[in-house]
């Protein structure tokens, strides 16, 4: 019997001993999950990016994957929400194992998921949700920004108004009545308070999430005449406000600036007027003036029209972020680890402060005192050009992110409010669509 | 607040009401006749918008003129084909049990259709305002207006209300429903066939719905889960007017309309409150709805 039990003892020993040998080896696969909109109002971005994950990982995996290994997505739908989204992401993390998640657009998404990550210990990068405060309240292990926050995304639409139209006195805002549209509007106003105290705020409009209908709003501005309406609003929201706004002259009567636009463009095709000015929430745009004739950047935004009818939009190129973030971290994580596999710890010991480039726009750098990405933001205005059936970006300046971000340990409103008016006269380069 | 910003209030909750009125009014004959609340009554109106805009732009570029007609051909045929679709072989093996069953056939419905949405027209934001741009823009104090939103559609919604009211009043088949309404067992006792006369109702309702959107569609971006948008506000509008009431769901509309576009001119932070804040406080003074009555079925 006790030789029954020594060989049971062995046997298990030698299970565990191979077992752990097995995880320091290089896996199968590589699993990630992403959390992305497939259904409801915000699936105009998840539906494209979940098309750009699944172009990137097959691209990856013909060329070997990670580190050799090749990646496989799950993906989960953030427009479940709530418990239903939190329960989704454990069981992909505890019950599919996957090694890393990205997670996600909303900012509500990523305030219940952040937590659960550190919480299960699993790498997870905020690939598309912009609320500052997430990563300025608490310092996280296991979770990163893979791209820039709202705060320098609404400095830098702000910092284009006052270059461009400095004499302006009175501004209007309509905005989503959600967290982005609140905190959109108080980063901007803070700023614009910081450095053109002299501006009158004529109106404040938050109009339901979603609405179908923005008559009145719009017949409140051509009565108050603002010289500058600002929305941050997206989707179908900003389609309807912008079509709505220019049957009946407003867009004509005050200058217009679409805080993220640049998701709507194409879209809004010749409903959009020039002259309205529009940012887009990093350097994103498919004619980016210092990676459009670079073939990779071409390549990538043929294929991806050829693949989902229309060119790449921010939510793409945040995507795309993620995935040369991942990247990035494992090459480097392989490299320290003397070309083994790395495990899940030294992988996010890793990440902290790397730099990666997808080649899409400027390199982005993973701030390591609070996992905030430093990513470039560019701005533009509207402009018709020959042989496109929607408006173009011009006049696009490309602000530097070490400049327009908060530094860390300090919260985005608090910096904001100690910027000057000789801010505004930073150097900053201008690029003519040609 | 001016006179002058009082009278641009107005244009604008009239405008409003009308789009809303259209929508729920449906919803409202339903449950008058058939005391069904029909959850499904949002996808019907998406429904409606999207298949609007479909027939519109694809008829746009031989006329635009076609495009009116388009909006009440798609208004007709989503009526027909989904109500009669979900009134005959989703509601009526249910009717006489437990009215639980009926909201979740009709909510089940819903969920089916918003995913169907997405499979037929994908997730991207649609606008198809040729009908809109055919007519001419009206100036009122210096404030440019479409005639579309405040003559057009203002129109449309009192010709439905007095067309609505004129067809039950007047006509045979409207006395059919009434009595139907009334008295299902007495009715069915002197010949008349109730089964027909739910299926012709819920065909008119899902119609009305249907060009509710297909009306919308011109003015605005038809995106995913815009009919659950929809179905709450027309819930709203319903329960405030009392579930059955057409000329109260006409009321409310104007009212929560004009009491809306005021609240956004003076205090626009409650906007959004709007028509859940009146619809409390109307329940709480009145729990069947402002032109409701205890066990009396009208519609």
């Amino acid at each position: 019997m006790s030789l029954f039990k020594a060989a049971i003892a062995a046997g298990i020993a030698l299970a565990t001993f191979t077992g752990t040998a097995l995880a320091q080896g290089k896996p199968a696969e590589l699993k990630i999950g992403i959390t992305t909109f497939l259904s409801g109002p915000a699936s105009v971005f998840g539906v494209p990016a979940k098309a750009a994950a699944e172009m990137i990982a097959e691209d990856l995996n013909k060329k070997g994957g990670i580190g050799g290994v090749p990646v496989k997505l799950s993906f989960i739908d953030e427009g479940a929400g709530g418990e239903a989204l939190v329960s989704n992401y454990r069981r992909v993390v505890q019950d599919e194992k996957v090694d890393a998640t990205f997670a996600s657009i909303s900012s509500g998404s990523c305030n219940q998921l952040v937590p659960v990550a550190e919480d299960l210990k699993v790498m997870n990068f905020m690939w598309d949700c912009g609320a500052a405060s997430i990563l300025e309240t608490k310092k996280y292990r296991y979770n990163f920004r893979t791209q820039a926050n709202g705060t320098p995304e609404m400095l830098a639409v702000l910092l284009y108004l006052l270059k461009t139209k400095p004499a302006f006195k009175t501004i209007a805002v309509v905005n989503q009545d959600y967290a982005w549209g609140r905190e959109s509007w108080e980063i901007f106003s803070t700023a614009l308070k910081a450095m053109k105290p002299d501006v009158q705020v004529v109106a404040e409009l938050f109009p339901k999430f979603g609405a179908p209908d923005y008559s009145t709003e719009v017949s409140r501005l051509l009565a108050l005449r603002p010289d500058v309406v600002l929305t941050t609003s997206w989707g179908g929201d900003l389609d309807t406000l912008v079509r709505q706004a220019g049957q009946r002259g407003l867009l004509q009567q005050s200058t217009f600036v679409l805080g993220i636009g640049e998701s709507s463009i194409q879209r809004l095709g010749k409903d959009l007027p020039e002259g309205l000015i529009v940012g887009a929430r990093g350097d994103h745009w498919f004619l980016h003036p210092e990676k459009k004739n670079d073939p990779a950047f071409k390549a990538f935004a043929e294929a991806f029209k050829a693949k989902s009818g229309a060119w790449p939009i921010y939510p793409v190129y945040h995507m795309a972020q993620a995935f040369t973030a991942l990247q990035t971290a494992y090459d480097k994580a392989i490299k320290a680890n003397g070309g083994s596999w790395p495990t899940r710890e030294q992988v996010v010991d890793a990440t902290a402060g790397i730099e990666f480039a997808t080649g899409f726009g400027r390199p982005i750098t993973l701030r390591p005192e609070d996992n905030q990405g430093l990513e470039a933001q560019l701005v533009g205005v509207t402009k018709s050009f020959p042989g496109y059936d929607f408006k173009l970006l011009d006049n696009m300046m490309i602000f530097d992110p070490k400049v327009i971000t908060n530094p860390p340990n300090m919260r985005s409103v608090e910096w904001l409010k100690t910027l000057k008016p000789e801010f505004v006269k930073m150097d900053v380069p201008t690029f003519k669509q040609q | 607040m001016n006179s002058t910003l009082a009278v641009l209030a107005v244009l604008d909750g009239i405008s409003y009401a009308a789009l809303v009125f259209l929508v729920s009014v449906g919803l409202s004959l339903i449950f008058g006749v058939l005391r069904v609340v029909n959850v499904a009554h949002g996808s019907l109106y998406a429904f409606g918008a999207y298949l609007a805009a479909t027939l519109i732009l694809k008829t746009a570029s031989v006329s635009p003129w076609l495009t009116y007609p388009a909006m009440l051909a798609a208004s007709v045929i989503i009526g027909t084909v989904c109500g009669g679709f979900i009134e005959r072989f989703l509601l009526r093996p249910l009717y006489g049990r437990d009215d639980v069953l009926q909201l979740l056939i009709t909510f089940a419905a819903f969920m089916i259709m918003d995913n169907l949405q997405r499979l037929i027209w994908g997730v991207q934001p649609i606008f198809a305002a040729d009908p809109l741009k055919l007519l001419p823009n009206v100036s009122v104090f210096g404030v440019t207006y479409t005639s579309y939103q405040v003559i057009l559609l203002p129109v449309v919604a009192l010709a439905t209300l007095f067309g609505l009211r004129y067809f039950l009043k007047r006509t045979l088949s409207g006395a059919v429903i009434l009595a139907v309404t009334e008295d299902r067992e007495a009715s069915t006792a002197i010949g008349i066939d109730a089964s027909r006369v739910y299926f012709v109702t819920f065909i008119i309702g899902a119609s009305l719905a249907a060009l509710g959107g297909a009306l919308a569609a011109p003015t605005t971006s038809l995106v995913p889960g815009m009919g659950a948008d929809m179905i709450v506000l027309s819930f709203a509008v319903a329960a405030t007017a009392g579930l059955g009431q057409i000329e109260g769901t006409a009321l409310t509309a104007l009212m929560i309309g004009l009491t809306r576009a005021f609240v956004i001119y003076l205090q626009p932070e409650f906007e959004v409150l709007v028509p859940y804040l009146l619809m409390v406080l109307v329940l709480l003074a009145r729990p069947f709805g402002l032109f409701g009555a205890v066990q009396v079925r009208k519609i």
